[in-house]
């Protein structure tokens, strides 16, 4: 089966190896440990790490567009958003009458705004199996009419770029509005529990912590199940060639759209698992600049290569955090130095610098030089 | 001659003499008139005021509306009437209203407030009013008349009858016959509804509607076809309003792209720093007035060469260190330059600051020119909207005009065919993104004078003017031109019914759902160089 064959690739156990070893290890020393020891991870660190790894999911996403499709996606921050606001919405649900106006049905900033009934797409968010649906499903939806519209009529390139850009950037000017039902300016947050367990709770934070991590792992076995398939290599000769693979008889754009509304789909479960750690989604999650940092995190980790998306992910947020505490003015001029360094220096990330170390040559496409298609556009 | 000269010799004399004259207050008229007003029974406060009115005092507004404000006091002891300039605490500061002179500080005990009641408090504006229909400036006179519309009443009437038969500039007249004319409409003239049926003062409309209300068949009818005829006029007025700010909207986004147009539309480089360099053009404009404090209209004009040259320098650095190792990768150069954008912005907030700065619109930018009562033109959106228009034609000339215009063309359309022919392709890049960062740099000077100078500024604009020129086509500077003014348009259109935020919405839509349709935009570049 597809989604098993990667099992016997090297690379995979590997990687799949160090998530689960990382996961065991932190496990054991957040529960293991007395909270005096050096070695004793806080439940704080273990839903920094649980964020850490929802990014990293949202970024083996936008690697399986960009790195195998050509597709430089400045709006995967949307889907990751839509994903989280869906979340978000039956998180909201679950507070029932314990939010500060103790309406039973309307959460907070609904009564607030004196609204007097749910609006329709709030109905159903109240039951999980619908809510996890949506986390899925208004992802993919959005991704599936944009990609349809964009793929059929053959916008790709920079341009495709710039639309994705203006489509998260619409999505944030809307869900800034109170009149949207989304909360406006300070959008969802105050949330109480998640099928039953608190979310408050060390023990909901680590199962939570745990489950970023099989996402990932199911995240990862997803793309390169698709990567090593044979639609992986038509989508990889769409990204080179796009003109020739046309030529040569595959619906170009058919592969597109499928591999894009997978990773749509991909980025809004990273989403939906970021929202309960962090405990808010609210609109700055569409922001522009959120979406282009992602391309970061992938280019620093090294593009087509998936786990350097999850490298680049982990490494540039820790430093992030790291920066932000110590000297917060100075983030700024590193993520901005990082966008310059890598893109001239290191082009092929990390994972270059690692392949080209340990001359590793199975894989001779996915780690090709990248000039191919935009070369040619 | 001589008799000029001695006219003048004497004028001087009077006005050397003045002072002295005021002095002596024992002539002064005007202290006979306040103690006249402070002394009056309640039933002749009103002639007290007329007589100082009718005096043609200078001085008299000045009383007038320290007597309607409470700020006129007599001194208990000598009977003294004095300006109270400060009545806060236990000591009241006090002045001369004769000669305006700083009489120190005075206990309130001392002090006996000239007492006013609220039926002449009312009428006091209206009197102030006719004072000012005296003045000599005949804008005094006719804001002072606009002022009076719909508050003329029967005390008024005959007063300003008697201001219009004086009255020779005809703007005043204007609008002395239509507060009258106002005044009438409300005592049941039919004849002066024709009077206002042109009128578009506010005022004269709500009289208008008053008499359709009113119990009065005939007026009413009357009133109504003259509200008609304003309704239709208003609206004419608000569509050229709407244009003109859909036009500045345009404009503003013209300036942003235009120079984008060079970079991506011409180069093909994708510059995500470009909106910083607009930013950094507002924040030489604001630096150069910090170096000549006290002139922002030279230091604005002086802004322009500068902004255009710190733009460009930063531009030639920028294509120099990064741009150049990324050509053929359009896709790293836009995660490089927006690395560059970030790095800009941060350099901003540390070494400026992260506040917003304030630049200063010169005063012959500011104030608006008035068109009507219901249509006034901002200035400084005019002169933005001229220096677009200017900007464009500078450009297109050196496009169409100038050596280096015909050598960027011929490196885009086909470079190694350029090179062969001995153009030095290397030097046409870095000219060409000169030129357009320095572009940048004009509208970030132009820019200053609309909205907040702050390291956001680039920000906002940067999607906006990528959207114009995707519009618009890429590398067609007319495209930008039209796309430019026409979003701009189009969102003032949508704004009334849909709000600021949701017009953005649809316009973003719509260009995503037009680049479905025509993935080349507007105008589409022909030829062999649109596939290169």
């Amino acid at each position: 089966m597809w989604l098993t064959r990667p099992l016997r690739e090297r690379s995979t156990q590997l990687f799949l190896g160090v998530l689960f070893a990382a996961l065991a290890v932190v496990t054991l020393l957040h529960l293991t440990m007395p909270e005096d020891s050096p070695f004793y991870v806080s439940s704080f660190t273990v839903t920094l790490m649980g964020k850490y790894l929802c990014y990293a999911l949202l970024a083996v996403a936008v690697d399986l567009v960009w790195g195998y499709l050509g597709i430089l996606s400045l709006g995967h921050g949307a889907f990751f958003a839509l994903g989280g606001y869906a979340m978000g919405m039956y998180l909201m649900r679950q507070i029932g009458d314990r939010g500060t106006y103790g309406d039973p049905i309307l959460p907070d900033f609904m009564v607030f705004l004196n609204w007097q009934e749910l609006p329709w797409f709030w109905h159903g968010f109240d039951m999980a199996w619908f809510a996890f649906l949506m986390v899925i499903l208004a992802p993919g939806l959005l991704a599936l009419v944009f990609g349809f519209l964009a793929f059929r009529s053959r916008v790709t390139g920079v341009y495709l770029s710039i639309i994705t850009q203006a489509l998260t950037f619409a999505l944030m000017l809307a869900f800034f509005r109170n009149e949207m039902g989304f909360g406006g300016n300070n959008g969802l947050t105050d949330f109480r529990d998640l099928l039953g367990f608190n979310l408050r709770t060390d023990a909901t934070r680590l199962g939570l912590f745990i489950a970023s991590g099989i996402a990932l792992a199911i995240g990862y076995l997803i793309c390169r199940g698709i990567v090593t398939s044979k639609l992986g290599r038509v989508s990889v000769a769409c990204r080179d060639a796009e003109a020739r693979a046309r030529f040569l008889g595959y619906r170009v754009e058919r592969v597109q759209l499928f591999v894009f509304v997978v990773s749509a789909m991909i980025a809004g479960v990273a989403g939906a698992l970021y929202v309960p750690q962090v405990g808010i989604i609210n609109p700055s999650e569409f922001s522009p600049i959120f979406s282009i940092e992602i391309v970061v995190w992938v280019a620093l980790g090294g593009r087509a290569t998936l786990y350097g998306a999850v490298i680049g992910a982990i490494l540039v947020n820790y430093a992030k955090t790291v920066f932000t505490g110590v000297m917060p003015d100075a983030w700024l001029f590193l993520l901005g130095g990082l966008f310059v360094l890598v893109t001239v220096f290191l082009p092929r990330g990390i994972a270059g610098l690692l392949a080209s170390r340990r001359k590793k040559q199975d894989e001779p496409t996915d780690t090709d030089s990248d000039t191919g298609k935009e070369a040619t556009a | 001659m001589s008799i000029i000269r001695s006219l003048t010799l004497l004028l001087f004399a009077i006005i050397m003499i003045n002072p002295a004259f005021a002095q002596d207050q024992n002539t002064d008229s005007g202290r006979a008139l306040l103690t006249n007003l402070a002394e009056a029974p309640a039933s002749e406060v009103e002639d007290a005021i007329k007589s100082i009115v009718r005096s043609g005092d200078e001085r008299a507004r000045g009383w007038l509306e320290a007597y309607g404000a409470n700020r006129l006091s007599r001194i208990k002891d000598t009977g003294q009437v004095v300006l109270v300039l400060n009545n806060r605490g236990r000591d009241w500061e006090i002045a001369d209203p004769l000669t305006g002179e700083n009489m120190g500080e005075m206990s309130r005990r001392e002090l006996d407030r000239v007492a006013i009641n609220n039926r002449i408090r009312g009428q006091l504006e209206g009197i102030l009013a006719i004072l000012d229909l005296n003045a000599a400036d005949p804008d005094v006179r006719e804001a002072s008349a606009r002022d009076l519309m719909g508050k003329v009443d029967a005390a008024l009437v005959e007063p300003l009858q008697a201001q219009l038969e004086t009255e020779e500039n005809a703007a005043v007249r204007d609008r002395i016959q239509a507060a009258l004319a106002i005044y009438r409409v409300g005592e049941g003239d039919l004849d002066a509804v024709d009077e206002l049926s042109g009128s578009l003062h506010p005022r004269a409309r709500a009289a208008l509607s008053e008499a359709v209300r009113g119990d009065n068949p005939a007026l009413a009818a009357k009133a109504r076809q003259a509200l008609a005829a304003i309704e239709q006029k208003l609206k004419l007025n608000s569509a050229a309003e709407t244009l003109y700010f859909g036009l500045s909207m345009g404009s503003v986004l013209v300036l942003a792209a235009i120079g984008l147009a060079i970079t991506f539309g011409v180069m093909g480089v994708i510059n995500m720093a470009h909106g910083e360099l607009i930013m950094l053009g507002a924040y030489t404009t604001w630096g150069m007035q910090q170096l000549l404090p006290g002139q922002p209209g030279l230091a604005l004009i002086l802004s322009i060469p500068a902004g255009f040259m710190v733009a460009a320098t930063a531009g030639i650095i920028i294509e120099r260190s990064v741009i150049q190792f990324l050509k053929g990768r359009p896709l790293e150069t836009l995660l490089a330059t927006f690395g560059i954008s970030l790095i800009l912005q941060q350099l901003v907030r540390t070494v400026i600051s992260p506040q917003n700065r304030t630049v200063v619109t010169p005063e012959w930018m500011s104030g608006s020119l008035v068109i009507n009562d219901a249509l006034s033109l901002t200035l400084n959106r005019m002169y933005v909207l001229a220096f677009a228009l200017i900007v464009f034609a500078g450009l297109m000339l050196i496009m169409r005009k100038t050596r280096l215009g015909l050598e960027v063309r011929a490196v885009t359309q086909n470079r190694n065919m350029a090179r062969s022919m001995g153009i030095r392709a290397t030097r046409v890049d870095i000219l060409t993104f000169a030129l357009g960062s320095g572009v940048a740099g004009l509208a970030g000077v132009a820019l200053s004078q609309l909205t907040n100078v702050g390291p956001n500024l680039g920000q906002n604009y940067i999607i906006d003017s990528f959207m114009v020129v995707v519009f618009g086509g890429v590398g067609n500077l007319w495209g930008t031109l039209i796309a430019g003014l026409s979003l701009g348009t189009i969102n003032q259109l949508l704004e009334p019914w849909a709000g600021a935020v949701l017009a953005k919405i649809i316009v973003l839509v719509f260009i995503i759902l037009f680049i479905q349709k025509r993935p080349k935009g507007l105008f589409p570049q022909k030829g062999r160089a649109a596939e290169g």
